[in-house]
């Protein structure tokens, strides 16, 4: 930490933006923002808990790496992200809430002044009322009404229809009727009708785009962005950081043991192990030394590597990955969301039977102005308000209460797929078991060697101390004070308890060397533990519920063979192994052709394709950034069990929602031979309106304990 | 009659006060971080929470 850096009032001050996953309490965030004031290079740190989000204003001369060590010394790890798609997408809900104040502040004073025309003001009295109506309706109409004139229009123009048709149509026609009526001093206004629509239809919009926020800033908190930039070494001997997307071949990267690749490239010096399991699937690391090529995104493990950039930016092999998936996505962007495909049949109906009360009763010997009347009152009455929340009260519901139990479900249409599943293919590595070593099995070490080597174990990063650091503080092991403990790249731990050299070192010459570390204590012949990829807790039992909820499962993995077995045998699954991004695709275009809807759920940038490919996909918290972006919903924690509640719960939506769609044409019969009729004042409109969508939405708030 | 003259403009201008006291919190970022406005008022000012040193759970 550069702490020579001073803070200088008249300097410009550049801004960084972090995720902050670890964050959960008051305490955390005074710790951030006190503790990160305190530091002479900051002037501002600013914590956004909901996002999980750090905002830091601080001199120029800060760097990234600088920037994180600071925030990791007042204890939390921090991921980088991009300010500027961040703001972007928050400008929609707030456009869209600030049209629902305004049509909630005008539907509740138009309904005051309607109120007392209702309870039987004459005359004058009820001219002025209906004026002053229009002169808060009109401009609300013109404000709050705009998302759906915007959508209708653009609708109309590509020559399709969806709900917001009937909607703006209908909305404008009764403003202009009722300004109609205001003007020859008629008896029946109904811009009380009209903003109310546009009220409770925005409130259902606001639903829909919060969810969206919600999720997305869930995702972004968790979005690891580890490949963010790389230390480059100068010709002078200096080295700079430099963001990933400022490399360029040719230059030589500096990776530290524990870091990540932010290029491909060619190994120029040293040697270490590459975990490449997000990339290929792969679980067991791979030695790489000098002429070795290395892809970016894969985890440097043991020692630190130089090396030469050969492709960096849009040419890494990473890239290739992202033109697959945008392909694979295709087939996903065609589906019609369940609302728009009510609103086909339903904007067509609604239209035809305003049509047809007009006609009739202009045959019937009224005269136009009472006809259009009637034909409006038609469109108001069934102008979908209660279908227009009835889908996203119920997903917004639901997708609390998966969020409740770890599921971040990105959008409304991802539970509708959901809940359309029929095939589950699952990836191994990291999906189905939790790629990351874990202990086999402490028996080996002796009970009053195991406080010293967790005292080795806690003072390093590499994945394997981490696992076996697990493993014995889940055992209520103390570690012992190791002293002079130091870790040599590419070899282990040395230090020295109570003068005694102890050593915790890699396992050479034992077989599967890879995934195995030797504890030598005072020269004895070395312990070796050994660590496996285990299973996600609950696997077993998730895959048994998939099957009875009637989706049958079976893996893809990039993995070995030999790797895939045991795995597979343990759930009883069929398993295609050592499979190509490409395979697994052509794997789900085939189920796709032979009529099912698959479920892909992976962890890996190999699993990308495959993830936009499938017509519904889930990944883990702990997958790449490629996957969770891919992906329609994220799941946290270790557990495999929120997979099958995501089923069920998406599966209650829909029922819900078909519920929702059967009370609204319920209520439509009931209400449109009255509209027919000619006996729909604005009184009974309002009362229908508000009524139908209470209905609806406390039917959608059963779905609070969807996912349990 | 009177009487309306007089109220209409008043419960108007009531409304219309809210709406501007929403868009107004909205803009200056009061319902950006609603979960961290509700642990904010635990923070005790006087004693810096930055101080202990208990690990991060």
């Amino acid at each position: 930490m550069s702490a020579a850096v001073a803070f200088d009032a008249a300097a410009p001050l550049a801004r960084s933006l972090f995720a902050v996953p670890g964050m959960r309490c008051a305490a955390c965030i005074a710790k951030l923002e006190n503790g990160l004031a305190a530091n002479p290079g900051i002037a501002l740190a600013r914590v956004n808990f909901t996002a999980r989000q750090l905002t830091l204003d601080h001199v120029a001369e800060l760097q990234l790496p600088e920037l994180q060590a600071a925030i990791a010394a007042v204890g939390f790890e921090a991921q980088p992200i991009r300010a500027a798609g961040v703001t972007a997408d928050r400008a929609e809900s707030r456009g869209l809430l600030k049209a629902t104040a305004v049509a909630g502040f005008a539907s509740m004073n138009v309904m005051l002044l309607s109120v007392a025309v209702w309870s039987g003001a004459a005359g004058a009295t009820r001219d002025l009322f209906h004026a002053l109506s229009a002169l808060i309706a009109i401009p609300t109409v013109a404000y709050s009404g705009r998302p759906f004139f915007r959508s209708a229009w653009a609708a109309l123009r590509s020559g399709r229809t969806n709900m917001d048709v009937p909607i703006s149509i209908g909305v404008l026609l009764v403003t202009a009727l009722s300004l109609f009526e205001t003007l020859t001093s008629g008896p029946h206004a109904y811009f009380d009708g009209a903003v109310m629509l546009l009220f409770f239809l925005l409130v259902g919009r606001v639903l829909d785009s919060v969810m969206r926020d919600r999720a997305r800033d869930g995702v972004t908190a968790l979005l690891k962005q580890t490949a963010s930039g790389a230390m480059v070494a100068r010709e002078d001997g200096s080295s700079e950081w430099v963001a990933a997307e400022a490399l360029a071949p040719g230059m030589t990267m500096l990776v530290a043991a524990g870091e990540r690749l932010a290029a491909d490239g060619i190994v120029i010096a040293g040697a270490s192990s590459l975990d490449r399991s997000l990339i290929s699937g792969e679980s067991s690391p791979i030695r790489a030394g000098e002429g070795d090529q290395v892809l970016a995104g894969t985890l440097n493990l043991d020692a630190p590597l130089t090396v030469r950039v050969t492709a960096a930016g849009a040419d890494t092999a990473i890239v290739d990955m992202a033109r697959l998936m945008e392909q694979a996505a295709q087939p996903r962007s065609l589906y019609v969301r369940i609302a728009d495909r009510a609103a086909r049949l339903y904007a067509p109906a609604v239209h035809t039977l305003a049509a047809a009360s007009f006609v009739g009763w202009m045959l019937a010997g009224a005269g136009w102005h009472e006809a259009l009347l009637i034909a409006a009152a038609v469109l108001i009455i069934t102008c979908p308000c209660a279908l227009g929340l009835a889908v996203p009260a119920a997903q917004i519901v639901a997708a609390g209460a998966l969020m409740r139990a770890g599921v971040l479900v990105k959008d409304g249409s991802a539970l509708e797929r959901l809940a359309e599943a029929d095939r589950v293919l699952f990836d191994k590595t990291g999906t189905l078991t939790l790629g990351r070593p874990e202990l086999d099995s402490l028996a080996p070490l002796s009970p009053e060697h195991r406080p010293i080597a967790l005292g080795l174990a806690r003072a390093s990063r590499h994945p394997l101390s981490q696992a076996l650091r697990k493993a014995l503080e889940a055992e209520g092991v103390a570690p012992a004070d190791v002293t002079d403990v130091v870790e040599e790249p590419g070899f282990g731990m040395r230090g020295l308890w109570n003068g005694a050299p102890v050593l915790l070192c890699r396992a050479t010459g034992v077989a599967g060397e890879a995934l195995a570390v030797a504890f030598v204590f005072a020269g004895a012949a070395p312990v070796v533990l050994r660590f496996r990829d285990s299973m996600r807790p609950d696997a077993a039992m998730t895959v048994a519920e998939m099957e009875r909820l009637g989706l049958p499962a079976s893996i893809v993995s990039g993995d070995r063979a030999e790797a895939v077995a045991p795995v597979a045998r343990a759930l009883h699954l069929t398993a295609q192994t050592a499979m190509t991004p490409q395979d697994k695709l052509d794997a789900i275009e085939r189920l796709g052709r032979a009529g099912h809807k698959v479920l892909m759920v992976g962890d890996g940038l190999n699993d990308g394709p495959a993830l936009a490919a499938g017509h519904v996909s889930l990944a883990p918290a702990s997958a790449s950034d490629v996957g969770q972006n891919a992906a329609d919903a994220v799941f946290l924690g270790d557990s495999l069990a929120p997979v099958a509640a995501a089923i069920r719960a998406a599966r209650r939506t829909m029922a819900i929602v078909r519920q929702n769609f059967a009370i609204a044409i319920l209520y439509n019969t009931a209400a449109v031979p009255l509209a027919l009729a000619g006996l729909v004042t604005p009184l009974v409109a309002a009362l229908a309106m508000s009524g139908s969508s209470v209905i609806v939405v406390a039917n959608a708030l059963r779905l609070r304990s969807a996912a349990r | 009659m009177t009487g309306l003259v007089l109220l209409i403009p008043i419960a108007l201008f009531c409304g219309l006060v809210g709406l501007a006291a929403f868009f107004w919190s909205m803009k200056s970022g009061q319902y950006d971080d609603m979960d961290g406005a509700a642990l904010r008022i635990l923070i005790d000012d006087d004693a810096p929470a930055a101080v202990s040193k208990e690990p991060h759970a």
